[in-house]
């Protein structure tokens, strides 16, 4: 299980990773954590002529605050974001969302862009980059430009990205303080750090008296990418979070699923489990919520 | 003094392999390198069925650093098919497919380069062309008139089938006051172990013999090596001192080992094989039981089983070795650890386009568990009886012992009533009960498990004889060399490879036993081929029984020798000594006699004062033929099978998420008797990993195929082996009711914990399952699976 | 193919080579510089007997190429001994536990052990479950490692020593 042969290429900058694969024509690949890519190459279904490793570039790794987001470099390891406290206390649902892909080891290496860039519809960082509304930033030769999350997933393992563009940064919007906030993140897997079979992402913030005044959802797993359930999320908007407001709201997300059959699971399955996963993780936003 | 009244054994003592392996030097086959080695990578078929119209290598042989590409045409010239377990002489089998190929995965061509990346550049580029033909996957369709063959030669898919009635079976039925009838299915999965198979072979020309280091746990594996080979076994040098990573039964790749000997013998180089995940998963052959169970059994309204009715449909895939046997081994235990009168076995072996099967822990006998457990559990509800209550009332009792069951195996020794009381107290079972009532009261699906089973042991090969009767073989003797140097060093000699069972912590601990020697001083070894004394390797749970009694009978020859060569040197009656801390004294006057030290000079140096024919030195070679063994079948199929039989409770509790299916296991608990132990924390530890390895047979692994023939399953990300977050926290009892067979007392252990779990978690999901009205007996009962039937409840 | 020079730090030593992109880091740990402590169990990043320690975090070697590893420093199971035939406690607390069998992922559990207890040296059950979760064994049902876990932590915690320290 040896990958096919491939140049190799350890950027110093973005700058020289967007040159490096623009002068790849088409066959290059970035590496970041590689804990995607390389076992696609050691078993020869992915085969790059150019590698082009970012991983020495410094301004691709860190977490910045802005105004109101929080700036993640693309190839941030995920057990960096994982421990820092920064996104612990701002993005409490991608720390969350973290804590589920794969374990310590793959965390290490693997980082935030990877995952994004592969877009496994099962894939933690993924739902919560489209629940969150996050904005990716693609850079190339040309320039850059921001892609939302909802323009970026565009199918199972496939995304909006140029062949000589490579993901940057991701901003994930900080919602502004509510005096009450909770956020939920839920997932079944085979095995603990198995992808997920389904996956459900929900972020609330209330006012003084407990009335819902903004909610976002998500499922992974329950279609060929990221689900965000805007409509079931408005329902909520405006609610006490009542056990009727939140049955209307479920209701209103499963006519969103469109779920894919695979070896572990059928759509039946993972819309059963998509459905359990987002009422819990939106009990679990609740009660984080009204505390 | 430990229990029983033993110096070493029983007590907690570091196994003396663990330092080797904690300190990263191990030696695994793969660590090798020899000078010049070439290395191996497989083209495999695409296919389920095509015919081989043709192999282009040009391309591949092009290729700078690529030596050579072997087909099948040419190996199967050259080496004799590898052996069977059956009768069957038209399905014949060689490491790389002749004219056809059976499998997705089959090995079709070699190619050797001097790199194992080259290989697998040039052997992208091997164009093979293929006729697909139709195949057959599923094994029932597989016997129907009219399915593909996957051996025409052969003339049907069928490989084995008969039918033993041992008793009254019929009248039984008749009389019976109740029946059941249902199916189980025990899906394909199989040990897997962390390491892949490899292998190493060297011929040297000059001394023509064939050098060969294998991660191999297989018997006869030197014999059928060289008999391929078309070489006498002593042109065959196999070296068991690689470190085997992980076997549990399926580390038999002989065809790899007769591919790179034939591959390093004709290029003049060392060449190796070491299987990537891939190669493996799909063309390594060491896929596990595929079996279909049909069972039906008669009782009584106290639910007294009477009799069985069992058919085991099993799967083999393209090729038979000596798999198909795995469906002869139940036969000893066949009624499990229950007071079953008569019994119809029905045992068919089918081949199929899959893999093939090899001997998977247990070889068999855990499948048949889970089917007898799922009955009694069965029983019990149908009846209204408490499942443990029912077990109690079947199990064979301790003064019944030795008990002969109906397909003509006698039961060594047992307390099943002891051992099922003592894993219930430990569990806490009233405690689980009301738990369990409690989470079904909150709406949870929650459920109690409870298996009791049998772990024959002390391999024998009765099952050979029994399945073909042109294999008369009644002997699987083990052995083992004792010697004592000048300087009064002990070191003890083995004939076969271990992969993890601390065999030189038995050998040591049990010759320093029977020699009142500190087993820390005695060294272990293990022989190659040519100088090894006969061994039938650690299979079968026989290691402790075999490589034991054989390691004690050398140690006791010794203490005679040197119980001798005190009395000739003092001139007294051996009656009138005794042997005390590896010296001989005095009875009458204990400081008087002689040292270790003092004898050990004698034997090696002063023949004068030997008794008279006593050959100088101090050596011992004990082979041990497998105690109750000897015997042909009878006609009507009755048989000993293996000698001893341990004996195993689990009690498990599991709750189900009604949403997804997930089963939540523990507390769990296993009551464990399996006689003597010599090394307690090597028992229990085989006893949780085979729990283990249960678990993920019970939940989670399975070699998939879809329509097309395909193997879904084939890299580790898709056969699914539990982690630490799935397999629970599980804590054993232990019992000891000693073997009268055995030199300690001791049985084999080898598998414990796997013949228990699979039934033992099924029958925790079906106790959760019970309030809806839901049944499965399908394993693995993995989460998609559960919710699938969940929803379709619901519906 | 391109080969690229790279120098890296294995247990303290400084290596140079040449390697070609595509060799991981696997098996230039074991081809090249002969450290066979390190095995290769699926070669895809799922068994983790693999693991190293790469600048002090447990990684995959199969998943890095050992281009990538240019400058980093590497511990392998090889290393964790305090001097050469000494045992450090985690090792030793192996060995009293009899936390392993066949001896094939030990060294991938090692290191991920390693790393758990350079981080806190009084994990909980739960914790050491994660700590090892991407390794998987078959042989032992992971009891005794959980347990070997146990005492390395207790008795380093008592002798608040580094898990390196020889056990004496």
């Amino acid at each position: 299980m040896k990958a096919a042969e491939f140049d190799y290429a350890r950027a110093a900058s973005a700058d020289e990773a967007c040159r490096l694969l623009a002068g790849a024509g088409g066959e290059g690949r970035i590496i970041a954590g590689g804990q995607t890519l390389v076992p696609l190459m050691a078993m020869r279904l992915v085969r790059p002529a150019l590698l082009v490793d970012i991983n020495a570039v410094a301004d691709l790794r860190g977490i910045e605050a802005g105004e109101n987001h929080l700036n993640v470099q693309a190839a941030t390891p995920q057990a960096d974001a994982l421990a820092n406290l920064l996104l612990r206390r701002r993005l409490p649902l991608l720390t969350k969302a973290l804590g589920f892909v794969g374990h310590v080891q793959t965390r290490n290496r693997g980082t935030i862009g990877g995952s994004l860039a592969h877009a496994d519809p099962a894939a933690e960082i993924c739902l919560a980059a489209a629940t969150l509304e996050a904005e990716l930033i693609a850079r190339s030769a040309q320039g850059e430009r921001i892609i939302a999350a909802r323009d970026f997933f565009i199918g199972a393992m496939a995304t909006a990205l140029a062949e000589e563009e490579c993901l940057v940064a991701v901003r994930f919007p900080v919602w502004p303080t509510a005096p009450r906030f909770g956020t939920g993140f839920q997932e079944t897997s085979i095995r603990r750090s198995d992808f997920a079979l389904a996956a459900a992402a929900a972020q609330l913030a209330l006012d003084e008296r407990g009335v819902c005044r903004r909610a976002a959802l998500g499922l992974g797993g329950a279609a060929t990418t990221p689900l965000v359930l805007e409509e079931a999320a408005g329902r909520l908007v405006g609610t006490t979070l009542a056990e009727d407001d939140v049955a209307a709201a479920l209701a209103l997300a499963e006519k969103d699923l469109a779920p894919i059959a695979d070896l572990h699971a059928s759509a039946e399955y993972r819309r059963r489990a998509a459905g359990a996963m987002l009422a819990r993780a939106l009990a679990e936003a609740r009660a984080e919520a009204l505390g | 003094m430990a229990e029983g009244g033993f110096r070493y054994i029983g007590r907690k003592r570091r196994p003396r392999e663990d330092r080797r392996f904690v300190a990263g030097a191990g030696r695994f086959v793969a660590d090798l390198a020899l000078p010049g080695m070439l290395h191996v990578a497989l083209v495999a078929s695409p296919y389920p069925a095509a015919r081989l119209v043709a192999i282009d290598a040009r391309a591949a042989l092009a290729l700078p650093g690529v030596r050579a590409v072997l087909t099948g045409a040419e190996l199967a010239q050259a080496t004799e098919a590898l052996a069977s377990g059956l009768d069957i002489p038209q399905v014949r089998r060689f490491p790389l497919a002749v004219g056809r190929a059976r499998y997705v995965g089959e090995w079709v061509a070699a190619v050797v380069a001097e790199t194992r990346a080259i290989a697998e550049d040039a052997a992208e580029l091997v164009d093979v062309a293929y006729e697909p033909l139709p195949f057959v996957i599923d094994p029932e369709a597989a016997i129907e008139p009219g399915a593909p063959p996957v051996h025409p030669e052969h003339g049907s898919n069928l490989l084995y089938r008969r039918t033993f009635t041992w008793g009254p079976v019929a009248e039984d039925f008749a009389a019976a006051e109740h029946t059941l009838s249902f199916r189980a299915r025990w899906h394909r999965s199989a040990t897997v172990p962390i390491e892949t198979f490899g292998v190493v072979a060297r011929w040297d020309e000059a001394a023509r013999l064939l050098d060969v280091w294998a991660s191999i746990q297989m018997p006869k594996y030197p014999d059928q090596l060289a008999r391929a080979l078309r070489l006498p076994g002593n042109a065959v040098r196999v070296h068991f001192d690689v470190d085997v990573g992980g076997s549990y039964g399926v580390k038999r790749g002989i065809k790899h080992s007769v591919l790179a000997g034939y591959l390093a013998r004709k290029l003049g180089a060392p060449v190796r094989l070491i299987e990537d995940r891939l190669e493996n998963m799909r063309g390594g052959d060491a896929h596990g039981p595929d079996r279909l169970f049909d069972v039906a059994c008669a009782f009584t309204s106290d639910g007294i089983v009477r009799s069985l009715r069992l058919r085991a449909l099993d799967d083999a895939g393209a090729y038979a070795g000596r798999a198909p046997l795995q469906l002869g081994k139940p036969v000893g235990a066949i009624v499990g650890p229950y007071r079953i009168g008569s019994v119809e076995y029905e045992a068919i072996s089918v081949t199929t386009n899959k893999t093939v099967q090899e001997a998977v822990r247990g070889f068999g006998q855990s499948p048949t568990n889970f089917a007898l457990e799922t009955m009694m559990d069965r029983v019990a509800r149908q009846l209204g009886i408490d499942r443990v209550e029912l077990r109690r009332r079947n199990l064979i009792r301790h003064e019944q012992f030795p008990y002969t069951i109906p397909s003509g195996s006698t039961y060594d020794s047992g307390d099943y009533h002891a051992v099922l009381a003592k894993a219930l107290d430990a569990a806490g079972h009233a405690d689980l009960l009301a738990r369990r009532d409690a989470a079904r009261a909150a709406g949870k699906l929650a459920g109690i498990g409870v298996a009791c089973c049998l772990e024959p042991s002390g391999g024998n090969s009765a099952f050979e004889p029994l399945f073909n009767p042109k294999n008369e073989t009644t002997t699987w003797m083990e052995s083992c060399t004792v010697k004592v140097d000048l300087s009064g060093a002990i070191t003890a000699a083995m004939g076969t490879s271990s992969s993890g069972q601390g065999h030189e912590t038995l050998v040591a601990t049990i010759i320093g036993e029977v020699l009142e020697r500190d087993p820390e001083t005695i060294r272990v070894v293990h022989s190659d081929s040519l100088t090894a004394m006969p061994s039938n390797s650690p299979v079968g749970s026989r290691m402790a029984i075999m490589l034991g009694g054989a390691a004690a009978g050398a140690a006791r020859t010794l203490k005679a020798a040197l119980l001798a060569v005190a009395a000739h040197d003092l001139g007294v009656t051996e009656a009138e000594l005794e042997y005390r801390d590896g010296g001989v004294r005095l009875r009458r006057d204990p400081a008087s006699g002689r040292s270790w030290d003092a004898l050990v000079e004698i034997a090696h140096r002063k023949f004068h004062k030997l008794p008279p024919g006593m050959a100088p030195g101090l050596q011992a070679m004990h082979v041990w033929e497998v105690p109750t063994g000897g015997a042909l079948p009878t006609a009507d199929g009755r048989v000993q099978m293996y000698p001893c039989y341990a004996f195993e409770t689990h009690v498990v509790y599991a709750e189900l998420d009604r949403a997804t299916g997930q089963v939540t296991l523990g507390p769990y608990v296993i009551g464990h008797d399996c006689g003597t132990m010599i090394n307690p924390d090597i028992v229990h530890g085989m006893t949780y990993g085979g729990a283990a390895h249960g678990i993920g047979a019970a939940l989670y692994e399975r070699f998939r195929y879809d329509e097309n023939g395909q193997l879904l399953s084939g890299s580790f990300m898709d056969y699914l082996i539990p982690s630490a977050h799935e397999v629970p926290d599980i804590a054993i009892v232990d019992h000891c009711t000693p073997s009268p067979l055995t030199a300690f007392g001791q049985k084999g252990s080898g598998e414990a914990g796997y013949l228990g779990a699979p039934a033992a978690v099924a029958s925790a999901v079906n106790d959760a399952l019970a309030p809806l009205g839901l049944a499965v007996a399908e394993l693995p009962m993995t989460a998609t699976v559960l919710g699938e039937l969940l929803a379709s409840a619901e519906r | 193919m391109s080969q690229h020079e790279i120098t890296l730090t294995v247990n303290g030593r400084r290596h140079a080579a040449r390697v070609a992109a595509r060799l991981t880091l696997v098996d230039f740990l074991r081809d090249e510089l002969r450290l066979t402590g390190t095995h290769a169990g699926c070669e895809h990043g799922v068994c983790g007997a693999c693991s190293v320690l790469l600048d002090g975090r447990p990684v995959r070697s199969c998943l890095i190429f050992a281009v990538q590893a240019e400058g980093a420093a590497i511990t392998t199971v090889e290393g964790l001994a305090p001097e050469p035939g000494a045992l450090g406690v985690l090792q030793d607390s192996f060995c009293e536990a009899h936390g392993l069998q066949c001896g094939f992922c030990t060294p991938g559990m090692l290191i991920a052990a390693e790393a758990l207890l350079r981080r806190t040296l009084s994990p909980s059950e739960e914790e050491i479950r994660e700590a090892i979760g991407g390794n998987l064994c078959r042989c032992t049902g992971y009891k005794q490692i959980v347990e070997a876990i146990r005492i390395a932590a207790e008795r380093l915690g008592g002798a608040n020593l580094a898990p390196g320290t020889d056990h004496g």
